[in-house]
């Protein structure tokens, strides 16, 4: 048995070739990440002069970015409107999304295929092309520079594919186990209380994961659609860069921070995902 | 204790023209262990999940204790199903999973605990009411699943193959415990398995089920001993009952120069039959070696210890025909040697419509 343990010639230069590929590309797709890290805690002149990786590390760029000029957008501000729109649009996706993908896998309705294709459907039209009616539609229901706004587009974005990601989990649900649910006598909150949810959980956690990051990453229709009032972190981020150069530090500081939820968020949906996973549903 | 009643009851899938069970009339009493026993594709399950309420009957009534359940939910009828993949919750521990359904009634937590207890010792789950189910043994897992259903104390017990997934010894040895349970629980059980040796060990009445359609339901022993036709005979008893197509001639059914030995009833019921193609039937275990008899050649050998099944080749009506032999373990034959086939028993004989004849 020991043979198969210990790869021999070939197959264990393979097996190196391959640990020493991943290490690679990890590293080339980690090191941005890793220079824009160092590069928050460093003066404007080292970040801008040649690239070097010992420097004296100072707060001084978070202290700016944090600092609210007057008259405009804040660090503070916009971290509050981020976090409110995107926990509350990702709320009410999951909130639409469970029962929905219920009724297309567990309990499927009748042409169910077709509703799933017409939420797919929805996210076909490039989001430039619906700029101008959103805005109209908006402005008609005074809902310009505000919180809701986002919120409902961040929801209608993000919900079909919720949908698409429960229903591939919920389609893991044993039938036999809602069944056997229904014999011992639970009913339909029942069912999907204490035994549909605890097992999907690692599925619902990872979709709320993609609708937080995905909300919280938007860009395009915060900044067409908020000229005051509701701008998310991204427009914060952007807005540190101004005309007049050495602004590297700075950018880099501001970049961080707007990383750090979604970075914290997928720490703990992890931690989640794998308790999930290590549950062993069936077998 | 409850009577179950199926009357006239019939499945017909969605998609398909044919009824996976059909025109169903079978009575279970009370305290009965019932087996539905068929090959894949007979209704048996369709028929269980059907009493359990997982599936609809197209036609027909299903009566549990008199009271007509046809249209009441799984919830509503009082039964509890052990699955083949025993469908424990995998978030619960075993005393969740067993106290599941009395949570759902509302059962106080003190009375619900003991009941659990009680359930975890007749099952021997007592060290392992903590643990999930992930951490249990197959076998363990399958007594947790009959755990879950005796705690109910329901009306009727439905299994749907519940020692399949158990290797061959611990499935002997379950097989026991469980039909040993059921009589002691005394509650009403239906059990559907396609083993017909796990049927006929446990079952107190065997109904065979083939394409959706009931053909016998008997006592073991009856089903064994009087198949009623000629599915039942080979699809009952293993080695499985060698059947030999044959004509009759002169009113005699013959196998070679041999005339097949009919009892005086079976004679009389021949002679009123009009065609002229029968099936004749005999267990293994009624051939014997003799020094004239039908002559074969010996192609397989099985020998088992306790006993030998001899395949011999013999020829009948200008083909060949295979004739098991069931004898002790001190077969003297080898393979390829030359043996005569004698009869030694009851012979069983089925009409061109496959129904016995006697």
């Amino acid at each position: 048995m020991a043979d198969f343990a210990k790869p021999k010639g070939k197959g264990r230069f393979t097996s190196l070739a391959f640990t020493s590929l991943t290490w690679l590309l990890a590293g080339i797709f980690f090191f941005p990440i890793f220079w824009m890290f160092i590069s928050g805690f460093k003066s404007e002149l080292d970040a801008n002069g040649a690239p070097k990786l010992f420097f004296e590390p100072t707060l001084e760029q978070y202290r700016i970015v944090t600092e609210t000029p007057p008259g405009q957008l804040g660090f503070w501000e916009a971290t509050t409107n981020s976090f409110i729109i995107v926990i509350v649009s990702t709320l009410i996706v999951m909130m639409l999304a469970v029962p929905t993908a219920y009724a297309l896998t567990i309990r499927p309705v009748g042409k169910w295929m077709e509703y799933l294709f017409f939420f797919i459907s929805t996210k076909f039209l490039p989001i430039v092309a619906s700029i101008l009616p959103i805005y109209i539609l908006a402005k008609h229901f005074d809902l310009l520079s505000s919180r809701r706004l986002l919120i409902i587009l961040y929801m209608s974005m993000n919900l079909p594919l919720a949908i698409w990601m429960l229903r591939s989990f919920f389609q893991e649900v044993p039938r036999e186990l809602i069944e056997a649910a229904e014999i011992d006598g639970a009913n339909l909150r029942s069912q999907m209380v204490s035994v549909i949810l605890p097992i999907v959980a690692p599925g619902l956690a990872a979709t709320a994961l993609l609708c937080f990051i995905f909300a919280w990453n938007e860009y395009f229709l915060a900044v067409q659609l908020n000229t005051t009032g509701g701008e998310t972190v991204p427009i914060w981020a952007s807005s540190v860069v101004d005309e007049r150069g050495q602004f590297l530090a700075k950018l880099s500081a501001a970049s961080t921070l707007a990383t750090l939820p979604v970075i914290v968020a997928g720490w703990v949906a992890q931690k989640r995902m794998i308790r999930g996973l290590a549950m062993g549903a069936i077998k | 204790m409850a009577v179950v009643e199926y009357k006239d009851v019939s499945r017909i899938y969605p998609g398909s023209e044919i009824p996976a069970v059909n025109t169903l009339n079978l009575t279970v009493a009370s305290g009965e262990l019932l087996v539905l026993v068929g090959p894949s594709g007979s209704g048996k399950s369709t028929a269980l999940r059907m009493l359990a309420g997982l599936e609809p009957a197209n036609e027909g009534s299903i009566h549990i204790d008199g009271a007509d359940v046809t249209d009441f939910e799984p919830q509503q009828r009082d039964i509890a199903m052990v699955f083949q993949n025993y469908a424990l919750y995998p978030q619960m521990t075993v005393a969740g999973n067993m106290g599941f359904a009395l949570k759902q009634r509302k059962v106080p937590k003190a009375e619900r605990e003991a009941k659990v207890l009680e359930a975890a010792r007749i099952l021997d789950l007592e060290p392992y009411l903590d643990r999930k189910p992930k951490n249990l043994s197959g076998g363990q897992r399958q007594r947790v699943a009959m755990g879950r259903a005796i705690v109910r104390e329901p009306k009727v017990f439905l299994m749907d193959e519940p020692l399949s997934n158990l290797d061959a010894k611990l499935r002997v040895q379950t097989r026991a415990e469980l039909a040993d349970l059921q009589a002691r629980l005394g509650v009403t059980t239906v059990y559907v398995t396609h083993d017909q040796v796990e049927a006929m060990t446990m079952g107190h009445r065997v109904a065979v089920l083939k394409d959706g359609f009931l053909q016998q339901v008997d006592a073991p022993k009856e089903l064994y001993h009087r198949p009623a036709n000629r599915f039942v005979a080979g699809f009952i008893g293993s080695p499985a009952m060698n059947l030999i197509p044959t004509d009759r001639i002169d009113g005699k059914v013959t196998f070679g120069s041999f005339q097949v030995p009919l009892d005086a009833q079976t004679e009389k019921a021949l002679a009123s039959q009009p065609g002229v193609a029968f099936t004749v039937g005999i267990r293994p275990e009624h051939l014997q070696l003799v020094t004239s008899g039908i002559p074969g050649e010996v192609k397989l050998l099985e020998e088992l210890g306790s006993e030998s099944y001899i395949h011999v080749q013999v020829q009948h009506e200008d083909r060949d025909q295979i004739l098991v032999v069931r004898t002790d373990g001190d077969a003297t034959v080898s393979r390829g040697s030359t043996v005569n086939v004698g009869f030694n028993g009851p012979v069983h004989l089925f009409g061109e419509d496959g129904l016995r004849i006697e």
